[in-house]
C-alpha cells in the first residue's frame, strides 16, 4: 500500500460535559465515533448512516448537532454536551425525571438524542407550544413510542 | 381513558398489590442518562471491526473472489470467504419440507448471490473505517443472472431458479381447508370473488441495527457471543449444528436492545461469521450493521398476495366461508420461513364467525432480502386480509361496515371460542371494543363531519381494523410445515434466589427490547414476597450462564406476560415457600400454616414479635447452615421452568391450539383527502385494547402506542420498493420514511379488560396490535372514495400517489365481482 502524502492525524482537544481530551484522531473521524470510540461516552447512539435519525445529536458551544454529520476534527476548541452531563449526580434533570414519569422511552436507544434536542428547545423557548415541541423533535426518529407519550413528557418539563 | 397516569409512590404497608400499577420503570434510571449497555457499547482490547462486502446484484454467480489485496491493507487483521464458511460449517438447518428443505443457507454467499446485500465476504480491520476501506479492495468478478422480484411470477415458465437444490422457486406449499365449502357457497346469498390483494413488504426498522462483539476462548472451545439478538434459543439451535458444536459452547450475552420488534430473531448468519473470524484471528471481532446494510437485508416482513378469494356471504352481511390461494414472498432465504405459512392460522377466522375457510397457501423465493418476523408477525397479514373481505363485501351489498363487523363477531358469551381449525380464543368481547373505539371519534357526528369536510373541499372517511394478538406460541405448529419436526409446546425460565445480604435477585431468560420486564417482573415477585419492588433485583437481559434459559428462550412472540411472568412467579412461590420451611425450623417447628410473609421476613400470623428477615434466612443458607436438619430442602435459589398446556396438533387435519391468549385490538382512523393531490391527514385515532389482566396499565398503553405509530408508518409511507432488477429504491431513512414527531396524528386510547382464563395471572402477552391500524387506514380510504368513484383499496400501502390514482381512475383499485350463489 503507498503511503498517502496527506497527514491523516489531527491533534484537537474538545471539552465535553466539563472534562477536556486531547486526542490525536484521523481528520475524517466523524464526532459520533469519536465521542463513542476514543472517548467511551456511549451514551450517543447511531442509528442510521444518513443523519436522519438524530440518535447521536449533542449539543456542541450551545447549538444542536447531528454528531454523525460533524467530524471530530470540527470540533477542535468546542464544548460538547451530551446525555451523561445532563444529571447533577444523581439528580435527574427535570426532563429526564419527566420522561421517566410519562413513560417517554421503551427501548432507549433514541432517549440520549431527544433529551439532547428536547434539552437545547427548553433552554432556547422555556414554554413551548405543542406545536413548538413537534418541529424540536421532527429530527429524532423513535420506533418504540410513537412519541406521544415524548410529547408529555417535555411540556411537562417546561411546565 | 385516554390519560395516562402515575399512581402515587406504594409503602409497603399498603395492602394493595403491586401489580396493576404504574409504578416508574426500574430500565429508566440508567436509560436516561445514556448508561445502557447496547451492543455496540461493549468493546475488548485488541478487537477488530468486521465490514461485510456485499453484493451488488440481485442474481448472479461468484466467478472469482480475490481478497488478497485486502489483507496486505496494514490495518487489516484478515478475512473470511464463503469458501471457507463452506468447509467450516454445514448448511443452517432448514425448516421446511421439501422443497424449500433442500436450500443450502451458509453465512456468507457461496458460489452465488440471491440478493443486493447479501454478505460475500467478512473483512477485520484495527478500526471501522480501516475495515471499510479494505473491503474496497476485494475483488469479486460476478456473472449476473436476470432476477426475479414479483412473487406472481416467480414459477412462471423459463424464469431462473433462484435455488438450484430445490429445483425451482417454489419453497413451501400446503392446504388448509376447514368446514364445508361446497355448502358454506350453496347456503350463499352472493359471492364476492376479489381478484388480488397485496399486503406489502416493509418492517419496523429498529432505531439500534445488528450487532455482536464476539470471543474464543481457544482453551474450553467456547464462544461468548455478546449480541441484540432477540430470540438467542433460536439463534443457538441454529448456529450450533451449522458449527458443529454442541450448545454449550455458545454462551449468549445481551443487555440492553434497541429495539427488535421481531426483525432481530434471524441474525445467525452474521453470528456464525463472527464466531468463525473470532477463532481464526484469534481475537474479539466487533459487528454493528450500518442502517442501509440493515435495510438491504436484514429481515423484510413477509409481503403477500391474495389472489382469486370468493366470499359467501348472505343478503343481510352473515359472513358463512371464504376461499383464498395465499401467496407469500420469502426472500432469497429461508431463514425463519416458512413458518409465516402457518402463524397466520393461529388467527383463522380473525374475530369472526367464518366456519368455512380453504387457504391454499404458497411461499416462493424471490431475489429479495429474506424476510422473518416483523411485529405482526404473518397474523398482520391475514388479519389485514380479513379485515380487506369485510370491508369490501360491506361496500359491494351496501351494508354498513360497522353493522356486518357486528353481525358476524364472535361473542364474549361464546368465550373460550374454538376456531374452525381448533384454535381456542381464551377471552374478549370484540363488539363493546368497537364501541369504546367508535364512541371515542364520536361517530355519531360523522355525517355532520363528512359535510364539513366537504365544504373545506376533503373526501372524509372512517376505517376499522383489528388485530387479534395471538401469543404464546405452540410450537407444534411447525409440524403443519414440516411433519418431520420436533417440536412442540413452549416455555421459558426465571430463576428467584435470597442472597446473604438478604438481596431478592431475579434472572429471566427473556432478551427484552424495551417491554419492561425489570419492572414487571418485580411486581409480581413484590406481590408473592410482600416486599417493595425497591428490593427486588431483576438482572438485565440474557445470560447462557445464568441457566435461566430452555429452548424457546427470548423475547417475541406476545408472550412474556404469560410465559416470562409465569416463570418468575412460579419461582417466586417456590421461593416463598422455601422461606416459609426455613422460617418454621428456626422458630423452632412451626409448620408452614402459622407463619406468613411481611416487611421483608416472615413472622408468625399470631406473634408478629416473632420475626425473620429475608437477610437472615440468607445468610442461614448461605453462610451460617450448621446444625441444620439434614432433611431440609431448602436453598433459597429456585428456579422454574414454564410450560403452556398444548397437545400436539393434528398434521392431518391441520387442527389444534395454536396459542395459548388472544389479546385484541380494534383501532378506528378518521382521514381527510385533499383530492386535487391524494394526500391525506389522519384527523381523529382511535386504539382500543384488551390484553387480560394489565401488571402495568402505563407500559401496556406504552406497546399500544408503539404498536399504533408502526401501523401508520407502514399504511401510508414506508415500503421497501426493488426495481425490476432487483435494487432497493428505499435504502435509509432517506427514502424509506418512518413516522417522525409532526406526522403523529392525535390518538385516544381505550381498554377493556378480559382476564385470560388459561394462565396464571390472567395476562395475555400482547404488543403487536398494529396491524390493526393499517386496516383501519385502508379502510378510511376505501370510505372516503366511496362517493367519489368508488374503487376498491386493494393494498396494505397507500401512500398518496396511489390515492390519487384510485381517485382519478377507480379501475386502479382491487377488481370485484358480485354473483348470485
Amino acid at each position: 500500500m503507498a503511503t498517502s502524502a496527506v497527514p491523516t492525524e489531527r491533534a484537537i482537544s474538545v471539552t465535553v460535559n466539563g472534562t477536556t481530551y486531547d486526542r490525536e484522531v484521523e481528520a475524517r473521524k466523524l464526532l459520533i465515533h469519536f465521542l463513542r470510540d476514543d472517548l467511551d461516552l456511549t451514551g450517543s447512539h447511531i442509528g442510521c448512516d444518513t443523519g436522519n435519525c438524530g440518535a447521536c445529536s449533542v449539543i456542541v458551544d450551545g447549538t444542536l448537532v447531528k454528531s454523525c454529520m460533524l467530524l471530530a476534527v470540527q470540533a477542535d476548541g468546542a464544548r460538547v454536551e451530551t446525555v451523561e452531563g445532563l444529571a447533577a449526580g444523581d439528580e435527574l434533570s427535570k426532563l429526564q425525571q419527566a420522561f421517566t414519569a410519562h413513560h417517554a422511552l421503551q427501548c432507549g436507544y433514541c432517549t440520549p438524542g431527544m433529551l439532547m434536542s428536547a434539552t437545547a428547545l427548553l433552554r432556547a423557548n422555556p414554554s413551548p407550544s405543542d406545536d413548538e415541541i413537534r418541529k424540536a423533535l421532527q429530527g429524532n426518529i423513535c420506533r418504540c413510542t410513537g412519541y406521544w407519550n415524548i410529547f408529555e413528557a417535555v411540556k411537562a418539563a417546561a411546565e | 381513558m385516554t390519560s395516562t397516569t402515575i399512581a402515587p409512590e406504594k409503602t409497603e404497608q399498603q395492602q394493595e398489590e403491586w401489580k396493576g400499577q404504574n409504578v416508574p420503570r426500574k430500565e429508566d434510571w440508567r436509560l436516561v442518562q445514556g448508561q445502557g449497555v447496547f451492543v455496540d457499547d461493549v468493546k475488548r482490547h485488541g478487537m477488530g471491526y468486521i465490514h461485510f462486502v456485499r453484493s451488488p446484484y440481485a442474481h448472479a454467480h461468484i466467478t472469482s473472489i480475490d481478497v488478497s489485496k485486502a489483507e496486505e491493507h496494514p490495518a487489516v487483521y484478515g478475512t473470511l470467504t464463503g469458501e471457507e464458511v463452506a468447509a467450516l460449517t454445514d448448511p443452517f438447518f432448514q425448516i421446511s419440507s421439501v422443497p424449500g428443505a433442500n436450500v443450502k443457507d451458509y453465512a456468507l454467499a457461496v458460489g452465488k448471490v440471491r440478493f443486493v446485500g447479501e454478505p460475500i465476504v467478512a473483512v477485520v480491520a484495527e478500526t471501522r473505517e480501516a475495515a471499510r476501506d479494505a473491503s474496497e479492495l476485494v475483488e469479486i468478478e460476478y456473472e449476473p443472472l436476470d432476477a426475479i422480484t414479483d412473487a406472481r411470477h416467480a414459477r412462471d415458465e423459463g424464469v431462473p431458479t433462484i435455488h438450484e437444490d430445490a429445483g425451482g422457486n417454489l419453497m413451501w406449499e400446503g392446504v388448509y381447508e376447514w368446514g364445508d365449502l361446497d355448502a358454506a357457497f350453496a347456503e350463499a346469498d352472493k359471492v364476492v370473488k376479489i381478484d388480488e390483494l397485496h399486503f406489502h413488504r416493509f418492517n419496523s426498522t429498529p432505531l439500534e441495527c445488528d450487532g455482536a462483539l464476539v470471543e474464543y476462548n481457544r482453551g474450553v472451545g467456547q464462544w461468548t457471543i455478546h449480541t441484540n439478538n432477540q430470540f438467542p434459543g433460536f439463534a443457538a439451535i441454529m448456529m450450533g449444528p451449522a458449527m458443529r458444536v454442541g450448545l454449550d459452547k455458545l454462551r449468549f450475552v445481551t443487555q440492553d436492545i434497541g429495539g427488535g420488534f421481531g426483525n432481530k430473531i434471524t441474525s445467525h448468519p452474521q453470528l456464525v461469521a463472527c464466531c468463525l473470524l473470532a477463532r481464526k484471528l484469534n481475537r474479539p471481532v466487533q459487528w454493528t450493521e450500518w442502517r442501509t446494510d440493515f435495510h438491504l437485508s436484514m429481515s423484510h416482513g413477509n409481503e403477500r398476495w391474495f389472489l382469486e378469494t370468493e366470499v359467501a356471504v348472505k343478503n343481510d352481511g352473515t359472513l358463512l366461508g371464504f376461499r383464498t390461494k395465499a401467496l407469500d414472498d420469502a426472500g432469497a432465504y429461508l431463514r425463519y420461513e416458512p413458518l409465516g405459512g402457518v402463524i397466520w392460522a393461529q388467527v383463522t377466522p380473525g374475530m369472526y364467525k367464518w366456519q368455512h375457510v380453504r387457504v391454499d397457501f404458497t411461499q416462493v423465493a424471490t431475489n429479495k432480502a429474506p424476510v422473518s418476523p416483523n411485529r405482526g408477525y404473518s397474523r398482520m397479514q391475514h388479519l389485514w386480509f380479513t379485515e380487506r373481505m369485510i370491508d369490501i363485501v360491506a361496500h359491494e351489498l351496501g351494508l354498513d361496515p360497522v353493522e356486518v363487523r357486528k353481525r358476524n363477531f364472535i361473542k364474549a358469551e361464546d368465550m373460550p371460542y374454538t376456531t374452525p381449525n381448533g384454535c381456542v380464543y381464551d377471552s374478549g368481547d370484540y363488539a363493546k371494543m368497537l364501541d369504546i373505539a367508535l364512541e371515542l371519534v364520536e361517530y355519531e357526528r360523522l355525517a355532520g363531519r363528512r359535510a364539513e369536510a366537504a365544504a373545506a373541499g376533503k373526501l372524509l372517511g372512517v376505517g376499522i381494523g383489528s388485530t387479534l394478538d395471538s401469543g404464546t406460541n405452540n410450537f407444534g405448529q411447525s409440524r403443519l410445515i414440516n411433519p418431520e419436526l420436533q417440536f412442540s409446546g413452549n416455555n421459558e425460565v426465571a430463576t428467584v434466589k435470597l442472597d446473604i445480604f438478604g438481596e431478592i435477585v431475579v434472572t429471566l431468560g427473556t432478551t427484552p427490547q424495551g417491554q419492561s420486564h425489570e419492572t414487571t417482573a418485580s411486581q409480581v415477585v413484590a406481590d408473592i414476597l410482600k416486599c417493595s419492588i425497591e428490593d427486588v433485583h431483576v438482572r438485565s437481559g440474557h445470560d447462557s450462564y445464568w441457566n435461566s434459559h430452555a429452548g424457546f428462550s427470548g423475547t417475541y412472540a406476545s408472550q412474556f406476560a404469560v410465559t416470562g411472568l409465569g416463570a418468575v412467579k412460579g419461582a417466586t412461590e417456590m421461593l416463598r415457600d422455601e422461606i416459609l420451611k426455613l422460617a418454621g425450623v428456626v422458630f423452632g417447628g412451626v409448620p408452614a400454616e402459622a407463619l406468613e410473609l411481611a416487611g421483608g421476613g416472615v413472622r408468625m400470623k399470631e406473634n408478629h414479635e416473632a420475626f425473620l428477615p429475608f437477610m437472615a434466612c440468607g445468610a442461614i443458607i448461605n453462610a451460617n447452615n450448621a446444625g441444620l436438619p439434614e432433611d431440609l430442602d431448602v436453598t433459597l435459589n429456585c428456579r422454574y421452568v414454564y410450560r403452556p398446556p398444548f397437545e400436539v396438533p393434528d398434521v392431518e387435519r391441520k387442527y389444534g391450539n395454536l396459542t395459548l391468549t388472544y389479546a385484541a385490538q380494534i383501532h378506528v382512523a378518521v382521514i381527510e383527502i385533499d383530492p386535487e393531490t391524494g394526500s391525506y391527514d389522519i384527523v381523529d385515532y382511535a386504539a382500543v385494547d384488551d390484553c387480560g389482566k394489565r401488571i402495568n396499565p402505563q407500559i401496556v398503553e406504552g406497546q399500544v402506542m408503539g404498536a399504533t405509530a408502526q401501523a401508520l408508518g407502514a399504511a401510508v409511507h414506508e415500503s421497501f420498493v426493488y426495481d425490476e432488477d432487483g435494487n432497493l429504491l428505499t435504502p435509509n431513512f432517506y427514502d424509506y420514511h418512518v413516522p417522525h414527531a409532526l406526522d403523529m396524528p392525535p390518538l385516544k386510547t381505550g381498554y377493556i379488560e378480559s382476564p385470560s382464563p388459561f394462565t396464571s395471572l390472567g395476562t395475555k402477552g400482547m404488543g403487536e396490535g398494529g396491524g390493526a391500524g393499517i386496516h383501519a387506514v385502508c379502510a378510511a380510504v376505501q370510505d372516503a372514495l366511496r362517493e367519489h368513484g368508488g374503487a376498491i383499496v386493494w393494498d396494505s400501502s397507500n401512500p398518496y400517489h396511489r390515492v390519487w390514482e384510485m381517485l382519478n381512475d377507480p379501475s386502479k383499485g382491487a377488481h370485484v365481482q358480485v354473483s348470485e350463489a
